[in-house]
């Protein structure tokens, strides 16, 4: 994704500019990266770090590399631009077809740019698999199936899932670990798989802008909220005023 | 400065640096406070393959030298110059096996240090002998296919935790420094002792400690090179490591600044910030010229090295010299821009002061130094 420190808007699609600007790993999508080399450390197999974005996120590509990742994807194609979730996360589908065999997706629970969450759970969909999302410990994991606790308000739910699944993880997951100077020199010389829109025999009309079912209309900052009113009085007064108030308002 | 590095030279500094700021900074105020040796921080360097940048390739490591070395030493100095210590120490007590070690002591040894599983460290001090190092009482006894150290050694970094020391110790006494023989000797030996923790004025998260040796039995194979060479040895190691004290400098001074410059800008006095005045500027510009000389001795010093030069020793103690005494001038100018808040513990500059008084006196006092210096211009002079 974009560093969001840098982030410029296109007057009339009003998405993203990507030109020219610099690509790192989204935040949340590290504790993915994590998590994925940690099974791949403890269990053996094989990591595949896949993305869709610019020429320019070869370089999140190869971070993710000398994290620990054994090869990488890049999904670049001006046919992607302009794609919202659902051509998002039909595109990434499409790729990890292409891929073939797997037995886990881990995804951060959402990008920190455009925060919807939605590209996990519509990856699974996509690929038609089962997903958890905000999983913040994978307890158990076996060819059989994985037990993970999925993060909650109150605490975590305890939930069981046949493989192949996705999960969407939180920061709570892990740490991730900094890269190591083999990794660096490991990722500096390392090839990076670019596929486009042909390569993925995808529809045409799935992808990008033409593929995306919803527009952005405007992006604006919310009017701050006005403060509320404040009543005083004896409390009697004020509590009849303010069902007076209350009235006229269907909650 | 652009120092025209390699690009695996940039790549090692970024990832210190990276280490420093995200990982060290954080914690070194806690390993200030506690003393404790921070072995959470040693964990990670390992990990990051930095403990490794300066050993062959074939003993497990990434090849490069004292250069690489610098360059990590200044960065995790800038952050903490105690914790950077047990990077730094490990290098000082490994640089005797790089240098003289057999193919199997390197290939015993090497691999795991250059992989951060196990510290070194380097005994040579002892309580009567300081910058009269030729004057060591420790005794080396050969019995069989083993040797037995007999002596005390003093304020050894990295002291208990490290697992490899390399021991000057005498084999023949009645030669004086020439009767000096270095061994390599490993956590555990039998009749190997750890003296209390010291307190310190500053790197204070560095642990130093006496290594107390009582009929230590050491294996025959660990002595480096032969009998007698253990006083040539410990001197081309320090020839070695000296820049690594000037890094360590370097990097405290550049760390103190960087407050300095910061503080500067937003302490605001006279309704202004304190960096309109000129006598503050005078001050800050003054150390910003200091410590950029300091870095280009150093790395000219360490590069000389690397580049097999013969002799060092004069080059060598400069660095140091001069990077040590800038560390101090700059930490003690960086306190007076900060004024009463730069007194304050609370405040991050006065540990700079006082992690930098160490650089003057350690791995020889800047008084020896300046008796390296002198007396290899002399020489020079004499050889014209």
């Amino acid at each position: 994704m974009p560093n969001t420190t840098d982030v410029r808007i296109d007057p009339v699609t009003n998405t993203l500019i990507r030109e020219g600007v610099e690509s790192v790993i989204n935040p949340f999508d590290a504790y993915a990266i994590e998590e994925a080399v940690r099974l791949k450390e403890r269990l053996g197999g094989k990591v595949t770090v896949l993305t869709m974005g610019p020429p320019q996120a070869e370089t999140a590509l190869k971070e993710a590399l000398s994290l620990g990742c054994d090869e990488a994807v890049l999904l670049s194609d001006r046919k992607f631009a302009g794609s919202d979730t659902w051509a998002t996360s039909y595109t990434l589908a499409a790729a990890i077809r292409k891929l073939g065999g797997f037995d886990a997706i881990l995804c951060g629970k959402q990008a920190s740019d455009g925060d919807t969450a939605q590209v996990g759970p519509g990856i699974s969909t996509h690929l038609d698999i089962p997903q958890v999302t905000y999983v913040k410990k994978i307890a158990e994991i076996s060819a059989a199936g994985a037990l993970v606790e999925r993060m909650t308000e109150e605490g975590y739910d305890s939930v069981e899932t046949p493989l192949p699944c996705l999960f969407t993880v939180v920061k709570e997951i892990n740490t991730p670990r900094l890269p190591s100077l083999k990794g660096l020199m490991k990722a500096k010389s390392a090839k990076i798989t670019r596929w486009t829109a042909d390569d993925l025999g995808a529809e045409p009309e799935a992808l990008g802008l033409d593929g995306s079912p919803t527009r952005v209309i405007n992006i604006f900052t919310p009017e701050p909220r006005k403060g509320g009113e404040l009543l005083k009085g004896a409390t009697a007064d004020v509590a009849g005023e303010l069902v007076e108030l209350l009235k006229d308002i269907v909650m | 400065m652009d120092y025209l590095l390699t690009e695996q030279q940039t790549m090692i500094r970024d990832l210190a640096k990276k280490i420093a700021d995200e990982k060290i900074k954080p914690v070194a105020a806690h390993y200030d406070e506690t003393e404790e040796f921070a072995w959470p921080i040693m964990k990670i360097l390992a990990d990051s393959d930095l403990f490794g940048i300066y050993i062959p390739e074939q003993f497990g490591g990434l090849g490069g030298g004292v250069m690489d070395m610098c360059l990590v030493t200044e960065e995790l100095s800038r952050a903490c110059a105690g914790i950077a210590l047990g990077y730094a120490g490990t290098g000082l007590g490994a640089f005797p096996i790089l240098l003289y070690g057999s193919d199997d002591q390197k290939k015993k040894f090497l691999p795991d240090i250059a992989r951060g599983r196990r510290l070194a460290a380097f005994c040579i001090t002892e309580a009567g002998a300081g910058s009269d190092a030729g004057s060591i009482k420790t005794t080396a006894r050969k019995e069989g296919d083993r040797y037995l150290l007999n002596g005390t050694k003093q304020w050894i970094t990295n002291a208990g935790e490290a697992e490899v020391y390399t021991v000057i110790a005498l084999t023949d006494k009645t030669r004086g420094a020439r009767g000096a023989s270095a061994f390599i000797v490993e956590k555990g030996a039998g009749g190997m002792d750890f003296g209390k923790k010291e307190k310190k004025l500053g790197i204070r998260a560095s642990a130093t400690r006496e290594v107390i040796f009582t009929d230590c039995e050491v294996p025959a194979a660990n002595l480096i090179s032969k009998e007698g060479m253990g006083f040539i040895i410990a001197m081309k190691t320090l020839d070695s490591a000296r820049p690594g004290v000037g890094a360590q400098a370097v990097g405290i001074a550049q760390g103190a600044l960087d407050h300095a410059v910061e503080y500067a800008r937003t302490r605001v006095q006279f309704d202004q910030p304190i960096s309109n005045f000129q006598g503050i500027q005078h001050l800050l510009a003054d150390m910003g010229t200091q410590v950029e000389a300091a870095r280009a001795l150093v790395y000219a010093t360490a590069r000389m090295i690397d580049s097999g030069a013969k002799s060092v020793a004069k080059e060598s103690a400069m660095s140091k010299l001069f990077a040590s005494d800038v560390a101090m001038k700059v930490a003690v100018d960086v306190v007076q821009i900060f004024g009463g808040y730069g007194y304050m513990r609370d405040y991050p500059v006065e540990k700079y002061l006082r992690d930098a008084k160490i650089t003057q006196i350690y791995e020889g006092t800047n008084q020896i130094q300046r008796n390296i210096i002198a007396a290899n211009m002399i020489k020079e002079a004499l050889k014209r």
